[in-house]
Formats: C-alpha cells, structure tokens, sequence
C-alpha cells in the first residue's frame, strides 16, 4: 500500500503539471485569471512529490522486498541510515530525489516571489511544469521506483558497500539540490522571455535562487571530492571522471551566471547575455544528469546500462533546450539594451569573467562529451582525462583567479585605474612565492603559477574593504571577499599538495619502520575485525615525527551482501597536511603491501571549497536580511 | 581603447562567439594527443598502437599469468582476448577485483620491449557495474568462445 501510495501521488503530480501548462500557457482569456490557481498548483506538486519520497524512503527503511527496488538494492541487516539513504542511492530512488527537488523548487518558487511582475511568475511557474511533466513522465514510463516483485525476495542484494558511507546521506541531496534549484533560474529566465520583462528587478528575483543553487553545488562538489579521496583509496581529490565534469559543469555555468547577474541587478545591463546563461546553466545540469543517468560513460557512478532510459533523457534534453534556445532566439533581438560601460570597469571585468568560465567550461563539455561522439563516429573507444583538462583548462583557470584579484577593484560604469595601484604588494608577494617555488621545489610550471597566483589572490582578496568601515560593509560584499579569498585557499591546497607529496609504496613485516615524508610510520599487526555488515583485516600503524606517536587503523573489508571487497584508508589530519594510509593485499612471506602518503597543505582544498560556499552564504543571508528589514521599515 | 556605445550589442555577441570558437579549438588542440585510445590485446599484437603513448588496454587476465616480483607489490600478468595476448607490469596494489580469469582495463604505456606498462588497473567494480568497453569485451570474448566449441 505504501508503494501505490508514492505512485500514485506521482501520476496525481503529472497531471496538475499538465493543468499548470495549460493554464500558463493556453488561451489569453486561460491566461488571464491563471496566475493564482498556478501558484496554488505549484505547492501541491510540490507537496505531492515530497510524500511520494517520503513514501519511498519508507518501504527502504521497513526493507519491504515486495517492491523491486528494494530487493535489488537494500538488505535487511544494513545499518539504518543506510537503508533510508539507500533509497537514492539506486538510479530509479535518485532519479525521484532529482525530481522531488524540482517540484520543491516550483513550489518555493510560488511562495517566495510574490514580489515579481505575476505575468512573468506565472509563465516562468508553466515552465517548471512543463520541466516537472518530462520527468514525472521519464519516471512513470520508464524508472517507475515502486514497481513490485511478485513473490517478494526472500532477501535483498544489498548496497554498494563503497555507498555506505555518510556521503551517501548528504552528497547526493546537496548536489541535487544545487543541480535542480538552477531549474528556477531557467523557468524565470524562460517567463521573462515570454513577457519580454528582462530588468533589474527580475535580476532581483532570480539572484537569491542562483546563489542558493551555487552555494549548494559548491558543497556538493566540494563535499564529494573529499568522499572519493577517503573512500576510494587512491590518494586523489579530483579524478575528472565524466561524473565529476557532470557537476563540475553546471557550476562554471552558474559561477558565471552569479556573476553577471549582479551586472544586470546592479545596472540593468547584460541583459540577454544573463538569460542566455540562466538557460545554460539549467542545460547543463541536465546533460549531467543525462552523462549519468543514462549509462553511456564508463564511470562508477553509471548503473545499468539501459539504452531506453538513455534515449528517453536525451530526448527530453533536446527539446527543452531546444525550445529555451528557440524561444531565445526569437524573443532576445528584442530585449534593448541596458546603460552602456567602458572598457575599464566592473562590467568589462565581469565580462572578462564570464568570457574565460565560458571557455573553461566548453573545453569541460567537449573533452567528456569527445569520447562519446567519436565512439559513435568511428567506433574508436577512448577516454580523455588529467592531462587533457590539466593542460588545457587549467592556465585558463589560473588567469581568471588573476582576474579575480583585478574586477572587485573597478567602479561600475567607467573607471581610472587608480585603485590597481594597490595590487603592486600583492603581485610582487606573488612573484616572490613563484620565484622561490621555482628555485626550491621540482614540479610542473602550473601547480608553481598556481602557487604564486594564490599567494596574490589571498590577499588582493582584501583590498575591496579599504577606505570602508568593516562594521557598516554590507554583508555581500564581505561574502565576495570570502568567497574570492577562498579561491585562494583552495589554489594554495591544490598546487601544493600536487608538488610537495611524498609517496610510498612497499611491502612490510609487521615490525617494520616506513619512513614517508616528515613521518616514521610503525607497522605494528593485522588483525581480524568486525562491523555490522562486514569483516575486515585491519593493519594498525604508530605514526611520529618527533612529537607525539599516532596510531592509524586502515582496512581491507569484506563486505558479505553483496560480496565485495573495499580498502578503508586512514587518514590523521595534522595543521600542515595529512598522512595518508591505505593497507593492501598479502604479499607472500608474511609481508603486507602499503600504501603511505603524506600530502602537504591537501586540507586547503576543502577548507577552500567551504570558505568559496561561505562567501555565498553571507551574501544570501545579507540580501535577505536587509529585504526583511526594508520590507518592515514600510 | 573605448568600445562605441552603439556597439556595445555587437561587442558582447563578438566576445561571445570568440568564447566557444575559442573553447573549441583549445579543446581539439588538447585532444589531439591527450586523448587516450582504448585498444584490445589483439590490436596491440598487431602493432596497431604506438609505443609511449599513453592508451588503455582491455581484455582478461589469463589464467595462471599472475605473478609476483619480489618487492611485493609489482605484479606480471599476461592480457588477453582469446586471440591474442600483451605482458603487463603494474606497479601497486591491485584494486579487489583483479583475478585472474577476469575481466580489466589498464591504463599506462606500451613499452619498447612490447612489455605493457601499467600506471593502473581498473577491473569489474561489483556485481552490477562494469565499464561499457569491458562489458562489450567479455560478451564479445564469450561469443567467440561458443563459437570455437
């Protein structure tokens, strides 16, 4: 009952999407008195597809192995949290989250912006119907989650052990959430386009709704890099795996869509560039979405591989895009354009931005979309990774985070230059720390740049609140400053991490001493240990480097449903970096392989990722904050 | 340099499509030889792929070729695809899945001597998930094997 339930709360979803379409869209007389019963339509979607989650999450956390999906993913004797979260860690239970988000984000979407023009709202609220109806319908045809098993299993084939983890609880719900809150931008964008109302007060509705998006992909990506660094075992942060460019992607697009919608907010200008980038960077969560979900890339995040699913998301994904872009290209000649600025300015500087985003992230799109495209030319199979987007992107990267130091410093409109004067400190910072880099340190040219390039940016970062009083700065420009000194950060990590770690791969006797780096690692026993759900062999290490002696415990698990084996790493974060321990195989004569890194300054890159993520927080809450209060003081 | 106002319009959409010609000739700048091409043991026998080019090879560990050096964590096994077969070296620790007569991608260099030299090694990732071009070989590798019966 709990399953038909969730159903049928889906197909009751579908089908006010289609009444919303129709009222947004249809006849003028429709159109007319559409705009309340459209919001009220909005919310109970949105209400609808919470409970049919909730329903979801139900049946995984009873383990009810009448309904297929639990059979085939779940297992009686998995932890808890594991089997609630276990609910979308599966294609069909991820694929409903996905779209559970997106009827919240309509349905906040009708509450909160009341404030906007109600012709534009209640357009922009029928495209995220028409949005919502594609894959309720993707859902209900052809990933329907509540399908049942008749007999039900008698047991369930478990989780996939690298799954069962705390990141499963909060990774894929965070990204969700940044991907999909993007729709929102897009529907606005897509109303505005409608009733040609492109101004700084639709700047105003849209921006809350990028920055809460962005904040959440910056986490997601930040929080899922470091997931895949402790889990998988392999010592990396980032692997550029399709999966990866998938949420890499869409944050470029919004980075650069938070950035020139200030532009439009601020000015009122950029105004079709703003809209032709709301559209993108929706599009581009759902190419990821579709790279992921349909199973065309090689990656651990592909499930089955179904040909019909595939088809099905690239179908739903060229005609909303295509129909965003026809609609734009009909509509933007229209749009006049906004006040006009000078070469030097913050305008040009934050077109500058957007110039180098958009190219960094058309090098992203062609190099995970290249193998896809050309297995489907020739045949030939191959993959493109690190050293593609390293060479490529990277010096692009690096002379934005240039710019970054240069565009806070520029007035709106037209500036003199005066105030670059106070960039000669932090650039000759800059090149001290590259020049010593270079001296000192063996490595490549463009973690050294990185380096220096850091270096200038922690602390151009600050120069925007000179000449201002700290207490009366309003809190977005603070937000800026940290988001900005927190590019830094993460650089600082990534660069220096990439040069300075020591690796060592050994076999070992118990007894045996390992030197990596600045430590002296002990390699005191293995022996057999337990979980809920696993047996492993756990290796423990004595760890010093002349203060105190620290003990790591990595294991090799044993996880019996399914049967799979995993590598637990562990890990001692120190100030200045962390010792990174991975136990491998028995080698014969009583020997064990060991993996053993230390790497230097690696925590900068998340600290960074969550200073970037902070930076909007501030931002968000100051704009709200003094919304509230103008909103009071009338 | 002051761009005209009235040409502000027509600047924006130059810089636009100075962006994506921009992202695409970068882009097939790198890939000409940062992409790396997926060969199969037969292939690679055949001279088909050059040597210190970084590329994958896919097929199965043959049974019996594992072996160990004695540093303990360099592995020789031998790749192969029912027709033909490529030595590998892998220096690491093989991820839980490698056996021998499974199926597995590595990724690394083909060396001089013709020696395949592995920088890592995926292999069949649990019950479900299996890389596209090791799903397509293994079916392709049984085919083959009904055939000859």
């Amino acid at each position: 009952m709990i399953a038909e339930a969730g159903l049928a709360a889906l197909w009751l979803a579908a089908a006010l999407a289609i009444l919303q379409i129709v009222l947004a869209f249809g006849p003028a007389q429709v159109r007319s008195v559409a705009a309340a019963p459209v919001r009220s339509i909005a919310i109970v979607e949105g209400a609808l597809t919470v409970f049919a989650m909730a329903m979801l999450m139900w049946v995984f956390e009873r383990t009810d192995l009448s309904v297929l999906l639990v059979a085939e993913n779940s297992h009686s004797a998995k932890p808890w949290l594991y089997k609630v979260a276990g609910a979308w860690g599966n294609h069909e239970g991820s694929m409903l989250l996905w779209v559970t988000i997106l009827g919240l984000a309509g349905a906040a979407l009708a509450i909160f912006s009341r404030r906007l023009d109600t012709k534009t709202l209640t357009a922009a609220l029928g495209a995220q119907g028409a949005l919502a109806l594609g894959f309720f319908g993707f859902l209900l045809l052809a990933s329907n989650p509540f399908a049942r098993l008749n007999p039900p299993a008698f047991e369930g084939r478990g989780l996939n052990p690298l799954l069962q983890d705390p990141g499963l609880v909060f990774h894929p719900p965070t990204l969700y959430v940044g991907y999909v809150g993007l729709s929102v931008a897009f529907s606005l964008a897509v109303g505005a386009l409608v009733t040609g109302k492109v101004d700084s007060s639709l700047a105003k509705a849209m921006r809350p709704w990028v920055l809460g998006a962005w904040i959440m992909l910056t986490l997601g990506i930040t929080a899922g890099s470091y997931w895949a660094y402790y889990e998988l075992g392999w010592g990396g942060w980032w692997f550029w795996d399709p999966v990866e460019n998938a949420s890499l992607m869409p944050w470029l697009a919004a980075t650069a869509l938070l950035h020139s919608i200030n532009v439009l907010a601020s000015r009122d200008s950029l105004r079709a560039w703003t809209m032709m980038l709301a559209m993108i960077a929706f599009s581009m969560s759902m190419v990821g979405t579709f790279l992921v979900r349909s199973g065309v890339l090689t990656s651990v995040h592909a499930f089955a591989v179904d040909p019909e699913r595939g088809t099905f998301i690239l179908a739903l994904l060229a005609f909303y895009i295509g129909a965003a872009f026809t609609l734009f290209a009909v509509r933007s000649g229209r749009l006049s354009e906004g006040p006009k600025f000078e070469l030097v300015s913050r305008e040009a500087a934050l077109v500058g931005n957007n110039l180098l985003l958009t190219v960094i992230l058309g090098i992203v799109f062609i190099g995970t979309l290249y193998p896809l495209f050309i297995e489907a030319v020739t045949g030939d199979k191959l993959s493109v990774g690190a050293p593609y987007f390293n060479a490529v992107a990277g010096p692009l990267a690096l002379l934005l985070a240039v710019l970054v130091c240069i565009g806070p410093l520029l007035n709106w409109k037209r500036d003199s230059g005066e105030k670059l004067k106070r960039l000669i400190v932090p650039a000759l910072v800059g090149v001290t720390v590259l020049s010593i880099a270079l001296v000192t340190i063996p490595g490549s040219l463009l973690a050294k740049a990185g380096l220096g390039i850091a270096a200038m940016l922690a602390i151009s970062a600050f120069l925007p609140l000179i000449g201002r009083k700290l207490m009366r700065t309003p809190l977005s420009t603070w937000g800026m400053v940290v988001a900005h000194f927190g590019i830094a950060v993460a650089l600082a990590g990534m660069a220096a991490s990439t040069m300075l770690t020591k690796e060592v791969l050994t076999a070992a006797r118990p007894g045996e001493q390992v030197q990596v780096g600045p430590w002296l690692v002990e390699f005191e026993s293995v022996t057999p240990t337990a979980g809920p759900n696993w047996t492993a062999l756990q290796a423990e290490l004595r760890a010093s480097r002349g203060g105190g002696v620290t003990v790591l415990k990595p294991q090799a698990r044993y996880y019996t449903s399914p049967p799979t084996e995993t590598t637990e790493s562990a890990i001692e974060t120190v100030l200045s970096g962390q010792l990174y321990t991975v136990l491998g195989k028995p080698a014969e004569d009583g020997r064990w392989q060991l993996r053993l890194w230390w790497k230097p300054w690696v925590t900068l890159i998340w600290l960074g990722g969550a200073l970037i993520a902070l930076g909007g927080m501030l931002a968000l809450g100051g704009r709200a904050w003094r919304g509230w209060r103008r909103e009071r003081e009338r | 340099m002051i761009a005209k106002p009235k040409h502000q319009r027509l600047v924006l959409i130059v810089i636009a499509v100075v962006a994506v010609l921009a992202a695409v000739l970068l882009a097939m700048w790198g890939l000409r030889d940062r992409a790396s091409y997926f060969y199969t043991p037969t292939e690679i026998a055949a001279g088909k792929a050059a040597v210190g080019q970084p590329i994958r090879l896919g097929g199965m560990v043959e049974k019996g070729s594992i072996q160990r050096l004695p540093d303990g964590v360099t592995i020789r096994f031998r790749m192969g695809d029912g027709t033909g077969a490529v030595p590998v070296v892998f220096r690491g620790i093989t991820p839980d899945l490698f056996r021998e007569d499974s199926g597995a991608v590595a990724e690394g260099r083909l060396s001089a001597d013709g020696t395949f030299v592995a920088d890592n090694i995926l292999a069949k990732h649990d019950e479900r998930y299996m890389p596209p071009e090791l799903g397509n070989q293994a079916a392709e590798h049984k085919a083959a094997k009904t055939v000859e019966r």
